[in-house]
């Protein structure tokens, strides 16, 4: 554990759960701003948007599917607002921290790994051909960015010889990681737009196939889909602060405004994404994520580890 | 007290998930009460102080079981996979067996004369179980893994029905290749 910073009760965890929820509407507002703006609407009502649409789900009536699986249907969709918060409960907010695990970037890792099975159940519990086309989509999709993601969490890792979050801000009082070791921050970037269906990596929602593993979801399921990958872009991104954006560390002011700032900034970047690039299909993903991608963010690994070796920048 | 609840509770959401594999009657369901199984062991792990390891096994079964799911699916002949069906083939001699192998282990598990602990444990537990199973042959282990790789990877490769020499040519000159996916063969 470092010095000033503070493992608070696991009561707080309940806050934790609330700023989530108002970061992931923070970026569904952001969202809706912008189609808005690119409708020529006014933005602030299509900012609001997101919420009235809450309303209208909540409100909607469950749609009954023959010979579905409501089980797994439902694990797969509320689970990825679970894993949202599981991913946060490692990101120190400025001096305080819910969880300062030894392996917290491991942890979050498998957290990711988790969305695997989520985004497959839920396309396959509806018993749709989109929906487990989707899944099937998302599965292919989520073998080309897990090992890049892996090793763009790893160079971090091994510059700070240490895999607990908070070693890892520590590490950047000097220099931010995502200056000097921009790949594996842009990879990491790519991966949490990957891992929460988003932008050029949705695929497995695509319009092509009626929407995929979202298709069938109505009402409360739908909600939690939707809301689900907001958090699960705002988790990516809180977890980018620590990770390469120096934590906490800012010129003025107290750290933990520092740690939003940096996060809705992220967040938003990454929210904006999706109207600059088209979707990837998964099997040509598959080439330039394995034969490009791969390589060059090895041999970031490898920089970081000799620069490491020799006593750091 | 609150651990040893904690580890009860796993161990029965562990036993009763790896039931549950052959009692439901669906290949998704089986598949993923075997990764729920899976996960409570790793967080059982998570709780001997045996982070890395827990965190990683959780990962691991995810994806594996993830991955399996799929494949499961795919090979079951003439798609019973998505159609209810049964878990258990050979029903009497897998009990027989299953049965046997509980009640030795148990057993064993009861008969051993289990040591006192000796000394305190030390500060990384990972690295020293490591060390206590591996010792000596970490270098070969080490060896071993890249050169398994490597195999994994050639395999693939040459199993692959649109690798390189499908995309560019007998002689790799074609230009531009045919794309990677199944829709841009020539």
């Amino acid at each position: 554990m470092v010095e000033g910073l503070v493992e608070v009760a696991p009561g707080w965890v309940v806050v934790a759960a609330v700023l989530l929820g108002l970061m992931a509407l923070v970026g569904a507002c952001v969202d809706g701003a912008l189609t808005a703006h690119s409708d020529r609407r006014p933005l602030l009502a299509g900012a609001g948007k997101p919420i009235w649409e809450t309303a209208r789900l909540l409100r909607q009536r469950r749609r009954v599917l023959v010979a579905s699986d409501p089980l797994l249907w439902r694990v797969g969709g509320a689970g990825l607002l679970v894993v949202a918060l599981l991913m946060v409960v490692v990101v120190p907010l400025g001096r305080w921290t819910v969880a300062d695990l030894s392996v917290g970037v491991a942890w979050f890792n498998a957290m990711d790994v988790m969305v695997w099975a989520l985004v497959w159940l839920t396309g396959w519990g509806a018993n749709s051909a989109h929906g487990l086309v989707g899944g099937h989509r998302f599965l292919a999709q989520a073998l080309s960015y897990e090992l890049p993601l892996m090793f763009a969490l790893t160079a971090p890792a091994v510059a700070a010889g240490s895999l607990r979050v908070s070693d890892v801000v520590v590490a950047q009082q000097g220099l931010w990681f995502a200056v000097w070791m921009p790949v594996a921050f842009l990879v990491f970037c790519a991966s949490v737009l990957a891992f929460s269906v988003w932008g050029p990596f949705s695929p497995a929602a695509g319009g092509d196939i009626a929407g995929g593993v979202l298709t069938e979801l109505s009402s409360v399921d739908r909600f939690l889909v939707l809301a689900g990958r907001y958090a699960l872009l705002a988790a990516g991104a809180a977890f980018a602060v620590p990770m390469f954006l120096g934590g906490g560390s800012g010129p003025f002011g107290p750290e933990w405004v520092w740690t939003f700032l940096k996060t809705v900034v992220l967040l938003a970047a990454f929210v904006y994404v999706r109207r600059l690039l088209p979707v990837v299909r998964p099997d040509r993903l598959v080439e330039a994520a394995w034969v490009i991608v791969l390589p060059v963010v090895l041999l970031q690994v490898l920089l970081v580890s000799l620069i490491s070796l020799g006593g750091g920048l | 007290m609150i651990s040893a609840v904690l580890f009860w509770f796993l161990a029965v959401v562990a036993t009763a998930a790896g039931i549950a594999v052959f009692r439901v009657d669906s290949m998704a369901r089986a598949t993923y009460a075997l990764a729920v199984s899976f996960v409570a062991v790793g967080v059982m792990l998570l709780l001997f102080n045996l982070e890395y390891i827990g965190v990683i096994t959780i990962l691991m079964m995810v994806m594996e079981m993830a991955i399996m799911g799929i494949f499961m699916i795919m090979f079951m002949g003439m798609n019973p996979a998505l159609m209810p069906m049964s878990m258990v083939h050979n029903k009497r001699g897998s009990a027989i067996l299953a049965g046997g192998v509980f009640v030795g282990l148990a057993t064993a598990v009861l008969l051993v004369p289990w040591p006192e602990r000796r000394g305190t444990p030390v500060a990384d537990l990972t690295e020293s179980l490591g060390e206590t199973i591996m010792g000596s042959k970490m270098l070969v282990m080490l060896t071993v893994s890249p050169v398994l790789f490597a195999t994994l990877v050639a395999a693939i490769v040459l199993a692959n029905p649109r690798g390189r020499y499908d995309r560019f040519g007998d002689d790799l000159r074609r230009r531009p290749p045919a794309g990677p996916g199944e829709g841009d063969r020539r």
